[in-house]
């Protein structure tokens, strides 16, 4: 699903030159659930860019659900994010001004489907999250865990490659923390290929392979041999606080 | 994303912050409401100045002896006038006094103009009723009046004045004819007078001296020639260009268009500037708020949205902007046109012309404007935008 082969990547020229990461070849199969961990610094949010099509690669290859994506121009990689990736920010990044129902509906909006059929798959999505009463509030009326399934749902919405998430509990208390991680390993359960940026120990034991980044250099990769279990807790008595 | 969608997010985006989209169409809204009233204004005031410069009579010459110079023209000049310029079709010489006219016991102060048979013609002003006078009644100095439409209504309220008798400076004279209503010019009452023959108000008014000479050529294309002749004459004679005035109403007619021309393009040229205005206001906006929305612009490009999605969701708000204040500025533009005729009873004209360029150049200014700030959201570094706090 995803392969890199000896990528690197530099920033600036000249005297200011940054190599952030230096040849790094990793392979992740569709189906898998890898965590990516490393400190501030280390060229894990790079590979995140890179991974996500956010960024080229200054030299080396990427091959993307059987594509090569390092070389292609702004546009096209635009439309790789769009089919391709479903993105998950620590900060949630809804929208303030659409509803939960619209938020949802933005990488169809891109793709130019009709509006019906976005609605349909918008809801579909949301329901999986089990947010399906709360389609139409605005993301002020949702709580962090509320705001970070709903995130979760535009990231599935468009039937991406992979879920992309970063840091996707560092703004959440354990418990709604808990929840996110309990729907990602459910939709891991479906079949869906999941790479999550965390510095958090505990947060990367619930995936099944480790891979550590230290000064643009992959360090480790392991499996993990018992996955931590997300108690799958359900959102009533949130909703309830909400 | 569609222009349907892009319209449908732009709209979210405006109506979500309402005073402010107010505000900044309120720039847009005052400069197109300026340029349609000034400019109706100005039309207005052109139309109105150059059809009274009309009614004065189609072609007419006006010349009129320099007091200050020394110059005064007599009953004779003006036949002198006409021997000399073969040009001219007809010469009248015209004596202007304040009079007293008196029916009855109403009694109005008014004007007397002592003029020959010719005053039909040269002056465009046929009677409405009865019959002007003619040049037996000139040749005799008989007393008779024919009375302007305001005179008539004062003296008469109403009753038929022709075959009546009224009284003027004491004088008894036989009202023959009632001239048809001409209306202002150039803030005068052209219904306020009696008109006489010459040769009685010189003898009424005890002068021999006219106020001035009216002439008119004999064919439109002669009048440039005849005026050219008439200022050699007095010019020879006089050996000074002050001291005869001589003025072509088509002459006139030009001077006041150019000068109501220029008038009406400074007021447009004034509102323009603050069109131009108001599209700085809405370039300025949009600039705040693609800063304020750098994150949104950040996630919709990881999202999937092209550059050109970006550029078309900024533009459209920023057209949306100037379109929607156009068009409301020209609903308040059309309106204060309208409540100033009203008002202060000026004609205004609101010209398709001044609509349309009003809106599209309001439109104009939202693609002209907005475009920039459009283009700095859509080359936005999706990995920086996202960053951006």
């Amino acid at each position: 699903m995803i392969d890199l082969q000896h990528v690197t990547k530099i920033y600036g020229q000249g005297d200011v030159r940054v190599t952030a990461l230096e040849d790094v070849s990793l392979h992740v199969e569709r189906g898998e659930m890898v965590a990516i961990m490393g400190p501030s610094g280390s060229g894990k949010s790079t590979l995140m860019n890179l991974i996500g099509c956010l960024d080229r690669p200054t030299t080396g290859k990427y091959v993307l659900a059987g594509r090569d994506v390092s070389t292609l121009n702004d546009n096209q990689l635009a439309r790789v994010r769009n089919r391709e990736i479903g993105f998950v920010f620590q900060t949630f990044n809804l929208l303030p001004r659409l509803n939960a129902l619209q938020n949802v509906e933005l990488p169809l909006v891109y793709r130019r489907e009709p509006r019906a059929a976005r609605v349909r798959k918008a809801m579909a999505a949301l329901e999986m999250v089990g947010l399906g009463e709360r389609m139409h509030h605005h993301p002020n009326q949702l709580s962090g865990g509320q705001q970070q399934r709903v995130a979760i749902a535009r990231a599935l919405v468009g039937e991406p490659s992979i879920l992309l998430a970063d840091e996707p509990t560092g703004n959440l208390d354990s418990r709604a923390g808990e929840e996110i991680m309990a729907i990602f390993q459910e939709l891991n359960q479906q079949g869906i290929t999941l790479v999550l940026v965390t510095h958090d120990e505990r947060v990367a034991r619930h995936c099944r392979r480790i891979i550590r980044v230290l000064d643009g250099r992959l360090v480790g990769d392991e499996p993990v041999t018992a996955p931590l279990r997300a108690v799958p807790v359900h959102s009533d008595q949130e909703a309830a606080q909400a | 994303m569609s222009i349907q969608e892009g319209i449908r997010m732009a709209w979210l985006s405006l109506a979500g912050n309402k005073l402010r989209t107010f505000l900044t169409m309120l720039g847009v809204i005052i400069g197109v409401a300026a340029v349609i009233a000034l400019v109706s204004i100005g039309q207005g005031a052109t139309n109105e100045v150059t059809s009274q410069v009309q009614s004065l009579g189609a072609n007419l010459i006006v010349i009129t002896p320099s007091m200050s110079a020394g110059v005064r023209f007599t009953v004779d000049d003006a036949a002198t006038i006409a021997a000399r310029v073969p040009e001219l079709a007809q010469v009248m010489p015209v004596i202007t006094a304040p009079v007293t006219a008196q029916y009855g016991i109403t009694s109005y102060d008014t004007t007397v103009q002592g003029v020959t048979e010719s005053f039909p013609v040269i002056r465009d002003f046929p009677v409405a009723f009865g019959r002007f006078f003619s040049a037996a009644d000139v040749q005799d100095a008989a007393n008779v009046a024919v009375l302007g439409q305001t005179v008539s209504s004062q003296l008469f309220k109403g009753l038929n004045p022709v075959g009546r008798t009224i009284t003027i400076n004491g004088q008894p004279f036989q009202v023959i004819g009632l001239l048809t209503t001409k209306g202002g010019s150039l803030g005068q009452n052209q219904d306020d007078l009696i008109a006489i023959p010459v040769t009685t108000a010189e003898r009424l008014v005890r002068t021999r001296y006219v106020a001035a000479i009216y002439a008119i050529p004999k064919s439109a294309d002669l009048s440039a020639v005849a005026v050219g002749h008439l200022e050699n004459i007095f010019q020879h004679q006089y050996q000074n260009d002050q001291a005869v005035a001589v003025l072509a109403q088509d002459q006139l007619l030009s001077t006041v268009n150019s000068v109501t021309t220029t008038l009406t393009l400074m007021l447009a040229a004034i509102a323009g500037i603050s069109l131009l205005v108001g599209g700085i206001g809405i370039m300025n906006i949009m600039l705040v708020s693609v800063t304020e929305r750098t994150r949104e612009i950040g996630v919709r490009k990881a999202l999937g949205a092209r550059r050109r999605d970006v550029l078309q969701q900024f533009l459209v708000e920023s057209v949306f902007l100037a379109g929607v204040g156009g068009v409301i500025g020209i609903l308040l533009g059309v309106g204060g046109a309208l409540l100033i005729s009203g008002l202060a009873g000026w004609a205004t004209r609101v010209s398709v012309g001044s609509v349309l360029l009003a809106f599209v150049f309001s439109a104009a200014v939202g693609v002209g404007f907005g475009l920039w700030p459009a283009m700095r959201a859509a080359n936005l570094n999706p990995i920086e935008a996202l960053r951006y706090e």
